[in-house]
Formats: C-alpha cells, structure tokens, sequence
C-alpha cells in the first residue's frame, strides 16, 4: 500500500491531462485518490487518463478573494463537473459564459493557477 | 413513530448553560472563554466545578480536558471524548456527554466551548489547517475554492436549479434571523434588515452574498449533562433529551465528489432522532438550526422532513420562521446575527426556550425544541429536547 496518492494525478496535470485512479480487481473508477477502493476494497489501483469530456454539474462565481493570491483574477468561476468516466473534477472555467446551465457539455485540460500550481481548466465544449 | 429499541431517548437531561457575550474583538483568549462559560453553566445547574467528572470539549476549538483538570482543580475526570466534526461538534458532544451518563461512566458531563477568531486566522486560512480539509487544500485550493461559501456554494446553485429556489427565499432566512438577534440582546447584528438589503448586499461566492454568511466573532457557551434522576435534585427545570442522532453525507471529505449535493448528513441522522423520539417535525415548538449559510438552515429543513426535497424555498417563505410563524427558528438570532458559536448558541437556546426563560423571543408554552449541528462538508446532528417534569 502506497501512501503517495496522489503522484498519479499531479503527473497528469504537469502534463494537461485529468488522471484519474481504477482499481484493477472491479475497475471502480475514483477520485479523489483513496488508499482502499471503496467498492471491493482492493488496494491494488491504476492511474487511468480521463477523456476530458464532461458536463457541468454546479458551480459558484467567486466574488470576495478569502485569499490575496486571488484578488487579481476576482470575479472567476468554479464550475463542479460530471467527468465521462464517473468522478467529478472542480475546475476553474473560461471563458465565463453568460449563461451556464446543468448539464452543458464541457472540455477539461490544465493551466498553471495562482503560484504556478497546475488547475483543471474547463470550457465550453 | 415507534423508538428504536436502545436509545438515549429520556435518558439524559441538559442542566446548565452558560454563555459569554458575542462580539468582535474580544481580549480573552479562547481558553479564557471557554473557562468563563463553563463557569456560568456549572453554577446555572446548582453545581460546584468539583462536581463535574466527564468533559467533552468541542470541536477544533476546545481546549484539552485536561485544561479543565487544570483550571478546576478536578480529582476525579472519568470521562472525555474528541468531536471532530466542526459544526456538528456540539451535537455529537452531546450525545457522547448522554451516552456516557447513561451508562454510569460520570454523573455531569461538561461540553464546553469557546473561541477568538478576531485575534486569529479566518475561516479560510483555519480549515486548511484541519484534516477533514485535507482534500480541498490539496485539489481544490489551486484553483481558488478556499473558504467555505466558496465550497457550499455549489450545493445552493444545484438546488436552485433543479427546484427553482431564490435568492429571495434565502433572504427570508437572513430577515426573521436579524430580527430575533435584536429581540434576544446578546448579539454581535441587531439592526433590523430588509429583503431588499439582503438582495442588494454585495456578492461573495454567488450566489451567497454578505447576508447569506454567518459571521466570524469571539465568545463561549458551555452546557452541563446529567441523569434524568440527578437533574430534578438539581437548580434549573429539566430539559431532557428525547432523540439524538448524528450523520455524514456521501463522500464526507469532498462535496464536489458527493452523489447528491442537496443532501447533508442530517438526511441520515434525523429519521433516527425523530424515532428515539417519538416525534417528528409536526411537534416541534421551536427550531435552533444550524446557520453557517442561509441555504443551509432551508436545506436541513427539507433533509429533517419539514417539507419535502425542492420545497425548502417556499417552506421559508411568508414568515412562517419568525416568531408568531408556524416553526420559530434561530430565535437567539443564529450564526448569522447573533455570533458564530459553532452551533452551541443553537443548544443554548433550545435549552432556554424550554425552561420558559428565553425573554422576548420565547415561543410561548414550547414543549419541544430541536438544535440541529452541520460541520466541516455536511456531518450532521438534530438532538430533540422536552420540557421535563420534576
């Protein structure tokens, strides 16, 4: 059992893509990363490459920065997205549409957030 | 409804409360606080800070029980427990506090509390400091998802979506709010507000603006558990507990992860109290719910069964939670106007509505009171109370 979680998913992101976690003994597939899989109870785990495809579930449009690094980029918007393979994935959203609605179709990838951190980065498919 | 077969239900009885003043700018350390309610709690039931065996301290700003062996002098502590579900500490301290009187372990039980956030980090730089965080700090920090309204914020949007509920319908959480804060005195916001304030109050995670969110401010409160049997020897008029329970949403860790982002953990928890009690919404008197958000009290209210799924908006709609209305809620004024007291304020109150000694904002003859707890991504808590009977 590996407590380094969460390397799978930072690689992916250094390289632009959403990796996810499968677990090879039923093939749930999980995010966030979670030492057992919560399904079978396996510790026994694959890194799977997401499709970038999803839809929107939620979202919020931040307005106060709780945090200076933010200030410069307020307002922006967090948008909860249905990932196709099951998962979901919070992602930063641009362009901001003036009209977001649940269920519309968006592509997932990365850009370096505030402090260089790679973020999920949606839009509008 | 029927009980469950082993239940806490009239087993335990609250005996003291106590509380500081709510404000802003407190210069007592949150210790200091939490030591000042407790005294007023301990000596409200008729007891001697030597009485008291079992100490549970809530939450993430409890100090150690052994502070309380210290500070109190006390021989003979021979029970505590941690709570660690924010919000929800209060409720889950007070059902190990009944829990523990119940099986003899200690005769009064201390929940005690307090904090001073003005001298201290906000919220958003303190929850990333917790582990139940830990999985917002590492995935969802980087893109700006920091604070609290910026992580509830998408369980209102999805509800508001799905069931058409208004920014309008939060508003009328925030009003009856503010007017009950002003009625009890002890309260950091006691100007009255209108809707119109509330929909003109600037944006902070949309869509919650400033008058959706509780506040951050300083103070403590304090309750005392005994026996039912212990509790009629006692100073106060009883108030026992008739259900209790506590429970955790989907994917406790991750809202964004959650299958169903308008439930919360009370969704699970509140059949069970509702059956150890006997009772259900229909007899409730007075409702303390738990109110770090406005959206938070209306979605509690549909996951407790006052109406269903979708209905919350225009359940709170037309005063019905003003005093007056059919189901009085957060007559102390809430997190929302009278002081973020981690919900514990809810449990005070509760208390003092069923003793009859609640002041202008007491619901007349209330017979049954519920406090309810939401913490950290949506633990949830409802405790049922009663008027005892010597």
């Amino acid at each position: 059992m590996t407590d380094d979680l969460s390397t799978g998913y930072w690689d992916g992101a250094r390289r632009g893509v959403l990796v996810l976690q499968r677990c090879t003994a039923c093939g749930h597939v999980r995010h966030y990363p979670t030492l057992l899989c919560p399904a079978c109870h396996s510790d026994t785990v694959e890194p799977l490459e997401a499709s970038g495809r999803g839809t929107v579930h939620s979202w919020t449009v931040a307005h106060h920065a709780f945090d200076p690094a933010f200030a410069g980029e307020l307002p922006y918007t967090l948008v909860t997205i249905d990932v196709e393979e099951g998962p979901r994935v919070l992602a930063r959203l641009e362009p901001d549409p003036a009209d977001l609605r649940i269920d519309q179709p968006v592509t997932i990838g990365f850009a370096p957030g505030a402090g260089g951190t790679p973020v999920p980065l949606a839009r509008p498919a | 409804m029927t009980r469950d077969g082993v239940s806490l239900h009239d087993r335990a009885a609250v005996v003291g409360v106590g509380e500081t003043s709510y404000l802003r700018g407190s210069k007592d350390s949150a210790l200091a606080l939490q030591l000042q309610a407790s005294l007023t709690a301990i000596r409200d039931a008729g007891l001697e800070p030597g009485d008291i065996d079992g100490v549970v301290p809530v939450g993430i700003t409890g100090a150690p029980a052994e502070e309380y062996i210290a500070n109190f002098g006390l021989v003979d502590l021979r029970f505590s427990a941690v709570v660690p579900h924010g919000g929800a500490s209060g409720i889950g301290a007070l059902q190990a506090a009944a829990a523990a009187v119940n099986a003899g372990i200690a005769k009064h039980v201390l929940v005690p509390s307090g904090r001073n956030v003005s001298s201290g980090d906000k919220a958003g730089v303190r929850i990333h400091q917790m582990p139940q965080f830990r999985l917002v700090t590492e995935f969802e920090k980087p893109a700006g998802a920091i604070a609290p309204a910026q992580l509830y914020a998408p369980m209102a949007r999805r509800h508001m979506e799905l069931y058409g509920t208004t920014s309008r319908q939060f508003a009328e959480i925030a009003v009856s709010t503010r007017e009950h804060a002003g009625m009890h005195g002890n309260a950091v916001m006691t100007k009255p507000i209108t809707i119109d304030d509330h929909q003109s109050s600037r944006l902070i995670a949309d869509p919650f603006r400033l008058l959706d969110c509780s506040l951050e401010s300083d103070g403590g409160a304090a309750f005392v558990v005994s026996s039912p049997e212990r509790a009629r020897d006692l100073a106060q008029p009883p108030v026992h507990l008739a259900g209790i329970a506590m429970g955790h949403p989907d994917s406790p860790s991750s809202i964004t992860q959650r299958p169903d982002l308008t439930k919360v953990g009370i969704a699970k928890a509140a059949p069970i109290a509702w059956g150890m009690a006997g009772l259900g919404p229909d007899d409730v008197d007075v409702a303390e719910i738990y109110d770090c958000f406005t959206y938070v009290v209306l979605c509690q209210l549909e996951d407790m069964g006052f109406c269903a799924k979708g209905e919350g908006g225009a359940f709170v709609e037309g005063g019905r939670l003003r005093l007056g209305g059919a189901l009085p809620t957060n007559t102390h004024g809430g997190l929302l106007s009278q002081g973020h007291m981690l919900g514990m304020n809810h449990i005070v109150e509760a208390v003092r509505q069923l003793r009859g000694t609640a002041g202008r904002a007491q619901v007349d003859g209330a017979q049954v009171a519920i406090a309810t707890g939401y913490g950290d991504m949506g633990d949830g808590g409802l405790a049922v109370l009663t008027r005892g009977s010597r």
